[in-house]
This record gives structure tokens, C-alpha cells and sequence, in this order.
């Protein structure tokens, strides 16, 4: 095989390399170097791999891990199973069906921080709209983000209503792809709307299901801004996630090993996701 | 010839010198609390009428951690502008003073001693003036509830169990926590130093040096185990994980609850949010065990530094030598009220002061005050907000969470640097 030289000259990079050097790959490099560091702002002494030793040690990183995990996959999966259903649903010429789409897609479009605050309005244990409603029916609600054993759920849940919308917009795009004739032959075969679905729907849009998954689990993976504008972590350490964890380090001024926590993030984004997309290209050559 | 423009010249110099001294723009960098504008816009004005040729710019900035990270940040790029009003004792000593900030010790003419050794820096400079009054740490209470149910003040923690039980008996709310400002729940074990240090002097020296730990300190542990038994009293309000600072200001003004376990800069929210029952709400000490040794736990005010790398440190000085009279204290009694008792010399209290105020200065008088632990370590952990809101709300017993506070306690020293850790 031999390689065809390009017709266009290198310097054509130049302006996109410059851009990539100085924003991604210098701050990338200074901070492998500053998770090496005690570092307070204003000074950084070098101090091998503490901080790694001392993140590793932190009594609450493994809940963290363990909550980044349950978070990402609780929110991947349930946004990637109902993202399809509401598609389906909103694909089959019901009623109202524009307006629907709207009215699914809108939270996407509204500030985290504001969907955050909201909720936790609403949540509250005595005074929220939530637990009002539910004491209209005689059930005595729970404290949903105060709770120790159901923050991380509530806020899952959050997650899921903010970010449904774009799961539903994403397969909305990949049922219209899928050609009608696959349907009518179904149907000449006497399959039914459920064998439709599961033999027809389900495997001819796998290629949008490749991509909710893969934005769902990245984005559960180093979710932040909405655990922080409800729960802060809490109660405790209950609903922290490794970004919190993170975040709680360089509010405390240990700036060293707030990165060092970063580039362990990386890591390990880096090695949930690399796989998956593998397996995932592996199975489309496959089909 | 040559002479008349080079004389032209140096004029035109002296003139534009003359205009920039004229006309000095002082910037401030400060937190965004109504009481700290209301202070500064009062002390800025009044010494702008004195002198015409300085005015000021104030910039506020978010309260907590991330108002921390705003200001080491500003200092260390050099943006610090020309003052800066910022904590004292442990934080103050996080700014790498020696190198950031200004000498100040040449107008410390009429500050009190105590205060200057909050913001003195490892090179024995001072480098900061008060800015208000000192907070004492301990326990708001409604003093129509008590007058109802007939309950002194207690001197003791078991009198104080002992009321809120009766007051629970009573069908009210005893003790008012709002974790969903999480700081608010480090008061237990915060507030609790001065019994700390009545039992064991040298414990803050000895944890500074890694030779005292909370967990095997039986004295410094019971903070934690206050928390406990407060929570297991079944003592607090039910929104207590949700509720916030304000919600706790409004239960223990309004008589929702009966104590409130808080700073004293509370009363200036008390004021402005519920003016009609300032006199409904006095104030008592965090009680320990023993009644003959009952002490109140202080905290400094914060301060009014200038940035090492201010381009008018001498005129930020000149201002900062008016905070820190008599008159720029009478100035700040008059915009927020008195709150608590000024760091300044001869600087003197109104007699009308509020009940909550007027129950906080015999411990004063009678000297029976302590420094909160932030002010005599540089190490407080910075997880004991998380692990205290765990312990007062039932999730980890007193004594595991002691022991994993000692660890959060390890890992500042380290950060730091400290030596002996």
C-alpha cells in the first residue's frame, strides 16, 4: 500500500495546530505537571506522586467512584430505553405530535443550574411541591435529596428529565432513517407491532442508540454542575461522584491534587469509553 | 531656546502628576454580605468628604470557597487592585502573606492585641486592620419560649439536654439545624472550643504538631457527640437536611424553635429580616461539662489588607490607618448597629445595645472568652462541614467521624506543608 501525498501543503495546518497547541495541548501538558506539585497559586513545589497517593487515600473517593458509576449507567441506560419509547411514540402520528416533540425536547434548553435550583425547591422535604401533592393523597413523602439513601436516585432522576429530550431528538432522526419497506415486509409476514419493534426498530437503529449511549455515559461520567447545584454531594458524602470530589479539593485550596484528580478522571473516561467505542464499531462492521 | 520646552515640559509633568494625585481611585475587593457593603459604602463616603482627592470603587465577590479561590487568584496574577477585605487568622494565613500583602504594622497605634496576632505574618509583620466587631460562637434561643415554659439559661450541657427535652415535651421545635447550608452545622463542634482549651490547654498546640488527635481527645471528641445526642433527642426541625441558614434565623426569631446554634453575625440578619423580634432573642455559650469553667468561643473579625502589588499602597494605608480610629469604628457602629465588641481601642458601645448583644459581652468583661481553633492552628479540615451534617443527621456515629476528621485533618497538613506531618 502506499501512502498518496496530499495535495495541500502542511502549512494549511498551521492556524488549527497553533489553536490546538495553545488551549488543549499546553494546559494538558501543565497540568500532568502541576498533579505532581504542591501547588498553592502561588508557589508549586515538586512532590512526586503524593497526590496520587493522597487522592487514592480519600475515604470518600471509592463511594465517589462507585456513585460516578451507578449515576452514568442509571442515567445512560434510562435515557437511551425511554429516549426510544417516547421516539417510537412520537413518530407514530399521535395527536398533537409536534407540540409533544416541543414539549419533550424543552428542558434541554433551560440552564442546569436553574433546572437544579428548581428541583430543589421542589423536593423539599416539608415545603415542596412534591411532597405537598403526595400529602393530598395521604403518602407521608421522603426528604428526596436529604435523604442519605435516595439523594443520588433524586438526582439521577433530574438528570434523566433534563436530558430525555436530546435521547428522544437523536432516535427521532434515526427511526426517520430507517426505510418503510423493512415495515411493510413485516407486516406481509404477519409480524406484529411488538415483533416490529424488537426486529425492525431495535436493530436498524443502532447507530443512534451508539450515540445516546456513548454522549449519556460520558456526560454521566463527569456530571457535575447538576449534583452540585442540588445536592452539593450531600448529605455527607452520600451523592458525591468523583467531578464533586474533585471540585471539593481545589475549593479547599489543594489545587495539586484537585489536578491529580482531573488527569485520574481522564483515566478513566478514557478507559470506560475506549472499549465501548471499540465494541461498538466492531459489532456495525458485524451487521 | 532649549530651556523653554524641556521647562514646558517638566510642567506639563508636574501638572499631569498633580491631576493623578488629584484624582486617586482606590479599588476594594470584598464579600458580597449587606452588612460588609453597608459598612464599607459608610467608611469609603465619610472619608471621601475628608478628602476630596480619594475615591473609591468597590467590587464584591461570592462568600465561601469560592470566594477563596476568586482572591488567591487576583493576588497571585497581581489584580489584587489596592485593598482587599478578607478573613483573618487561618485563611489569612493561606495567602502566603509575607509575599502578597503589604507591612502594616505602623498603623496598629490603636488596635487590640488580640486581634493583631490573627493577622500577623510568619515574619512577625502585621499585616492587616479589623473590619467589625468580633462574633462569639454558641446558641441562639427564644426568650418568649423560655419565659413560657419557665427555663433558665443553661450553664451546663446537661441543663441544656435538660430544656430541650422539656421543650420537645412542649410540642415545640428545641433545636433549629439547617444542613442545607452545610456550614451552618459545624457549630456543635466549632463553638465548643473554649471548653475544649478549659480541659485541655495545649490541646491547640499539640494538634498543630501532630501530637493531639479528635478522636482520642475525649474533650475535643464531645463536640461531635453533642451533634449526636441532639440528633438522637429527636430534638430538631423536620426539614432540618433542607433548610437553610435563613430558615434558621426566621425559627429561632419567630419562635418556630427555641435555640439556633450560630455565629453572632446573625443578628444583623435577624435585624433586617424580622426587626420586631430583635428583643425576643438573647444568646448563651455553648455550655460544656462543667458549670464553674462556662466560656464563650470567639471569632475575629475579618480584615482590610493591601495587596503587595498595588500601584497606591500609601493611600490604601492612609485609609486603612481611618479604619483602624476611633471614628472609622464609630462609623461602622452607626451603619450596621453594634453586633458585638470592636477590635479598636476606646472604641465604645452604645448603652441600647439588643438582649442578644448585651448576654454576649460579660464574657467578655469577664474575660472568660477562647479563640476558636482556626485562629491559634493554620489546620482546620476541609470535609468537617460534610462530616458534621453526617453525624447530626444520624448517618456516622460521633466517634468514627472524630476519627475520619483527624484523617481530613492530615491531609490539610500535608497540603500545607506543615512540618511533623
Amino acid at each position: 500500500m502506499t501512502r498518496r501525498r496530499s495535495p495541500y501543503p502542511y502549512w494549511f495546518v498551521l492556524p488549527a495546530a497553533v489553536v490546538f497547541t495553545v488551549l488543549f495541548l499546553v494546559p494538558t501538558l501543565a497540568s500532568l505537571w502541576f498533579s505532581l506539585t504542591r501547588w498553592d497559586l502561588f508557589t508549586a513545589s515538586f512532590i512526586g506522586l503524593d497526590n496520587y497517593r493522597q487522592f487514592f487515600k480519600e475515604p470518600f473517593l471509592v463511594q465517589g467512584l462507585v456513585n460516578t458509576v451507578i449515576y452514568a449507567a442509571l442515567t445512560s441506560v434510562s435515557k437511551s430505553v425511554l429516549g426510544l419509547l417516547l421516539a417510537v411514540l412520537l413518530t407514530s402520528g399521535i395527536l398533537w405530535q409536534s407540540f409533544l416533540r416541543a414539549v419533550i425536547f424543552f428542558p434541554v434548553l433551560v440552564s442546569t443550574i436553574g433546572v437544579g435550583i428548581t428541583f430543589t425547591a421542589l423536593m423539599h422535604p416539608t415545603r415542596g411541591a412534591i411532597n405537598i401533592g403526595l400529602a393530598a393523597i395521604g403518602i407521608h413523602g421522603p426528604a428526596w435529596l436529604s435523604n442519605p439513601e435516595l439523594a443520588l436516585y433524586s438526582v439521577a432522576f433530574i438528570d434523566l428529565w433534563k436530558g430525555i429530550g436530546l435521547a428522544t431528538l437523536i432516535y427521532i432522526a434515526g427511526l426517520a432513517a430507517i426505510s418503510p419497506d423493512y415495515y411493510e415486509a413485516a407486516r406481509i409476514d404477519g409480524a406484529t407491532r411488538v415483533q416490529q419493534f424488537w426486529r425492525v426498530t431495535v436493530p436498524l437503529v443502532r447507530p443512534a442508540t451508539v450515540t445516546v449511549v456513548t454522549l449519556s455515559l460520558i456526560g454521566g461520567l463527569r456530571s457535575f454542575d447538576i449534583i452540585w447545584a442540588t445536592t452539593r454531594g450531600g448529605p455527607g458524602f452520600a451523592s458525591d461522584v468523583l467531578a464533586s470530589v474533585i471540585y471539593k479539593q481545589y475549593q479547599a485550596g489543594f489545587y495539586g491534587l484537585a489536578t491529580a484528580g482531573n488527569v485520574i478522571l481522564f483515566a478513566l473516561i478514557a478507559l470506560i469509553i475506549l472499549p465501548l467505542t471499540w465494541w461498538f464499531n466492531k459489532r456495525e462492521i458485524d451487521l | 531656546m532649549k530651556l523653554i520646552p524641556s521647562a514646558a515640559l517638566l510642567a506639563a509633568f508636574a501638572l499631569t502628576a498633580g491631576l493623578a494625585q488629584a484624582d486617586t481611585v482606590l479599588s476594594v475587593l470584598a464579600d458580597g454580605n449587606a452588612e460588609t457593603v453597608a459598612a464599607l459604602d459608610a467608611l469609603t463616603k465619610a472619608y471621601t468628604a475628608a478628602h476630596p482627592d480619594i475615591t473609591f470603587e468597590i467590587e464584591t465577590h461570592p462568600g465561601g470557597a469560592d470566594g477563596d479561590n476568586m482572591v488567591k487568584t487576583r493576588l497571585a496574577t497581581g489584580e489584587g487592585g489596592d485593598i482587599i477585605q478578607y478573613n483573618s487568622g487561618s485563611l489569612f494565613q493561606a495567602l502566603d502573606p509575607v509575599k502578597n500583602l503589604a507591612d502594616l504594622s505602623d498603623i496598629q497605634a490603636n488596635v487590640i492585641d488580640s486581634f493583631k496576632t490573627v493577622v500577623t505574618a510568619s515574619d512577625g509583620t502585621v499585616r492587616g486592620v479589623p473590619f467589625g466587631a468580633a462574633m462569639g460562637g454558641g446558641i441562639y434561643y427564644n426568650k418568649k419560649i423560655y419565659a413560657d415554659l419557665g427555663l433558665s439559661v443553661p450553664k451546663t450541657w446537661a441543663e441544656f439536654m435538660a430544656n430541650n427535652e422539656k421543650i420537645k415535651a412542649a410540642g415545640k421545635v428545641a433545636v433549629a439545624e439547617t444542613f442545607g447550608d452545610t456550614w451552618t452545622s459545624q457549630l456543635f463542634v466549632l463553638a465548643d472550643f473554649f471548653n475544649v482549651q478549659a480541659e485541655v490547654p495545649n490541646f491547640a498546640a499539640d494538634y498543630t504538631a501532630n501530637k493531639a488527635k479528635y478522636a482520642s481527645t475525649p474533650a475535643a471528641m464531645r463536640g461531635f457527640e453533642h451533634l449526636e445526642e441532639v440528633f438522637k433527642g429527636g430534638y430538631m426541625n423536620e426539614d432540618f437536611g433542607a433548610a437553610k441558614f435563613d430558615d434558621g434565623v426566621r425559627m429561632v426569631a419567630t419562635g418556630e424553635a427555641a435555640h439556633y446554634p450560630m455565629l453572632t453575625f446573625a443578628l444583623g440578619n435577624i435585624k433586617q429580616n424580622f426587626p420586631d423580634n430583635v428583643n425576643d432573642v438573647g444568646f448563651f455559650a455553648q455550655p460544656g461539662p462543667d458549670a464553674a469553667k462556662n466560656g464563650l468561643t470567639v471569632w475575629m473579625p475579618a480584615a482590610l489588607y493591601v495587596p503587595a502589588a498595588s500601584k497606591h499602597v500609601a493611600e490604601a494605608k492612609a485609609f486603612l490607618a481611618y479604619v483602624a480610629s476611633v471614628d472609622g469604628c464609630n462609623e461602622m457602629i452607626k451603619a450596621n448597629g453594634a453586633t458585638g465588641p470592636y477590635l479598636i481601642k476606646d472604641c465604645k458601645l452604645p448603652a441600647d445595645v439588643p438582649p442578644s448583644v448585651a448576654d454576649m459581652l460579660p464574657y467578655f468583661q469577664n474575660g472568660a472568652t477562647a479563640p476558636a481553633l482556626e485562629f491559634l492552628s493554620p489546620i482546620k479540615g476541609p470535609a468537617l462541614e460534610q462530616i458534621t451534617v453526617e453525624v447530626g443527621s444520624g448517618i456516622r456515629p460521633a466517634a468514627e467521624a472524630a476519627g475520619l476528621y483527624d484523617q481530613d485533618v492530615e491531609k490539610q497538613a500535608k497540603q500545607l506543608g506543615l512540618p511533623n506531618w
